[in-house]
């Protein structure tokens, strides 16, 4: 049977569920938002419809500066911290045998798996005076008595780390497992020490994969929208954060919206890059 | 000297990503109402809170059925969408994939605000039934790419000869088809419903004020007193993720899995 355009009308009726859904539930709720971005927020309830530029124009104040800026600062220092923790394990990963691959496999896909709420629980308890990694220094004599190691930008970026680091490694999993393992063998056959033969070869071979998947996990840390307000202080407010904030607690559905329209293009820019990257990967 | 490197690195990884979970494990067997570690005495009390106090118990049975549900929803939409796309050539319809993927594409606080100001402006804000099909919408793409993974990877010429045979699509889907990509259908499924289980904004916003999913409980015992359920519940989803995602592994092919997953999602 091979493929064949839609030739009845009838062939077309598998789409028209999940179309139905996809537009009704996706494209129209998205759209709800962009028109809602453009309301006027009334005090009293949720907003009023009209046309203004007023959620769009609360960008320019340095508030908001601070806060896209810190978001920003932060996706890219948990990038940077999972790819450089991810790419030699993953690596290693992908060198081991099925049975440990799978099991690692198992381990990361259920820590990914994990709310957000509950990486925040136990990170939280894990940085608590009364409960925390602290209380074992004192035990062994480190220190002595125990601390709090949160709200700090020191929490909020560890646990961040934990969240995307199970992400990036399955992100680079499959370009390291289709990578040619005669390359390193090359390599170590001319006398290259194993780490050096990472750097010199691994490493730049796999530059592009590197750099789509620095961009992919900056999208997923910008998304992070819990940890900073447990485990960091309201100067570590991240833009999703504040979105959820404006939205639930502030009542202020306009500029809400108009922030999650802004985060949507960031991201999208980033997606474009993404697949620019990936092109040229192909190409190169 | 380089094996022990290897050994080194993957234990210190593996113990940055287990370490937390061990101080709850710890917290969580604690005698009394105390978020203590090393913990004080040892009790499994915390765990038998979960099924008896009514409202972790009211929680964790509204997670269940949302995921159950959600998920199902899920694969009704992704199912028919990926056949399609494999069995017609209709390069336009590929619009729907991309739809299928953005919501979990997308930092979660986005698709969650839509769906939010959609239901409120529909007036179904805070039914349960809203939870059920936001939850299914934001994790379509996982059925759908295991689906779509499932389809290429049958042999054409298999549902050419039954075809040729005489057999109808009807029949070609039933005795052909489902059988070949039911590993893919149950493991979408897995996928989803692990998911939704976890998932805290989008029901936060959706119906965050008239129903308690696990996820917001135990965010609302956060910030309103903390017990060491919290920690029992922890441990409790970590078994069933591991649980559910080593049935996949030990019944399908996850590095393959996920090979072609993490590929799809680069593209």
């Amino acid at each position: 049977m091979r493929r064949e355009p839609p030739q009845k009308l009838t062939d077309y009726s598998p789409l028209v569920f999940p179309a139905g859904m996809l537009i009704v539930f996706f494209v129209v709720p998205f759209a709800t938002m962009i028109a809602v971005s453009f309301f006027k927020r009334n005090p009293s309830g949720f907003y009023t419809p009209d046309f203004v530029f007023d959620n769009y124009a609360r960008f320019l104040s340095l508030f908001f500066g601070k806060v896209l800026g810190f978001s920003l600062m932060l996706a890219i220092a948990v990038a940077i911290c999972c790819v450089v923790l991810a790419v030699p394990f993953t690596y290693l990963l992908s060198r081991a045998r099925r049975r440990t691959q799978v099991l690692w496999l198992v381990a990361l896909l259920s820590i990914l798996s994990l709310s957000e709420v509950i990486i925040g629980f136990a990170w939280s308890t894990l940085f608590s005076r009364t409960a925390g990694i602290t209380n074992l220094f004192v035990m062994l004599g480190i220190m002595d008595q125990p601390v709090a190691l949160n709200p700090s930008f020191g929490a909020v970026l560890t646990a961040m780390t934990y969240q995307a680091l199970p992400y990036t490694v399955l992100v680079l999993y499959p370009a390291l497992v289709r990578l040619d393992p005669t390359l390193t063998e090359a390599a170590r056959t001319l006398g290259a020490s194993p780490v050096r033969s990472f750097f010199t070869v691994v490493v730049p071979a796999l530059r592009n994969t590197i750099v789509a998947t620095l961009i992919m996990v900056f999208i997923f840390a910008l998304g992070c929208y819990l940890l900073p307000q447990i485990l960091g202080r309201p100067q570590h407010w991240t833009l999703s954060v504040l979105i959820t904030d404006q939205a639930i607690y502030q009542s202020n559905m306009p500029f809400a919206a108009a922030m999650a329209v802004f985060l949507v293009l960031v991201t999208l820019g980033l997606v474009g890059l993404t697949i620019y990257a990936g092109r040229k990967g192909e190409a190169a | 000297m380089t094996v022990f490197l290897q050994r080194l690195y993957f234990s210190l990884i593996g113990l940055f990503l287990a370490l937390p979970l061990i101080v709850v494990a710890g917290v969580s067997v604690n005698e009394k109402q105390d978020l203590a570690f090393p913990p004080k005495g040892f009790s499994l009390a915390w765990y038998a809170e979960i099924f008896t106090n009514v409202e972790w118990r009211n929680a964790l049975f509204a997670s269940i059925t949302l995921a159950a549900l959600s998920a199902a929803v899920a694969l009704l939409i992704a199912l028919p969408l990926a056949w399609f796309l494999w069995r017609r050539h209709a390069p336009w319809a590929n619009i729907f994939q991309l739809l299928g993927i953005a919501p979990f594409t997308l930092p979660p606080v986005i698709t969650a605000l839509g769906l939010l100001t959609f239901w409120a402006a529909t007036g179904f804000y805070g039914q349960p039934a809203t939870a059920v099909i936001s939850h299914a919408i934001f994790f379509v793409t996982l059925p759908l790419v295991t689906l779509s993974l499932g389809f290429s990877s049958i042999d054409r010429s298999l549902v050419e000869a039954a075809a040729t045979m005489g057999a109808d699509d009807r029949t070609v889907f039933r005795t052909v088809v489902l059988p070949l990509i039911l590993p893919y259908l149950v493991s979408g499924y897995a996928f989803a419903f692990v998911l939704s289980l976890n998932e805290y904004i989008v029901a936060y916003m959706t119906v965050g004020f008239t129903m308690e999913t696990l996820p917001i409980k135990i965010f609302n015992a956060l910030r309103y007193g903390y017990t060491p359920t919290m920690a029992s519940v922890t441990i409790l989803f970590v078994a069933i993720a591991a649980t559910i995602f080593g049935l996949v592994a030990r019944f399908g092919d996850l590095p393959k899995l996920l090979g072609a997953m993490s590929s799809r999602d680069q593209e």
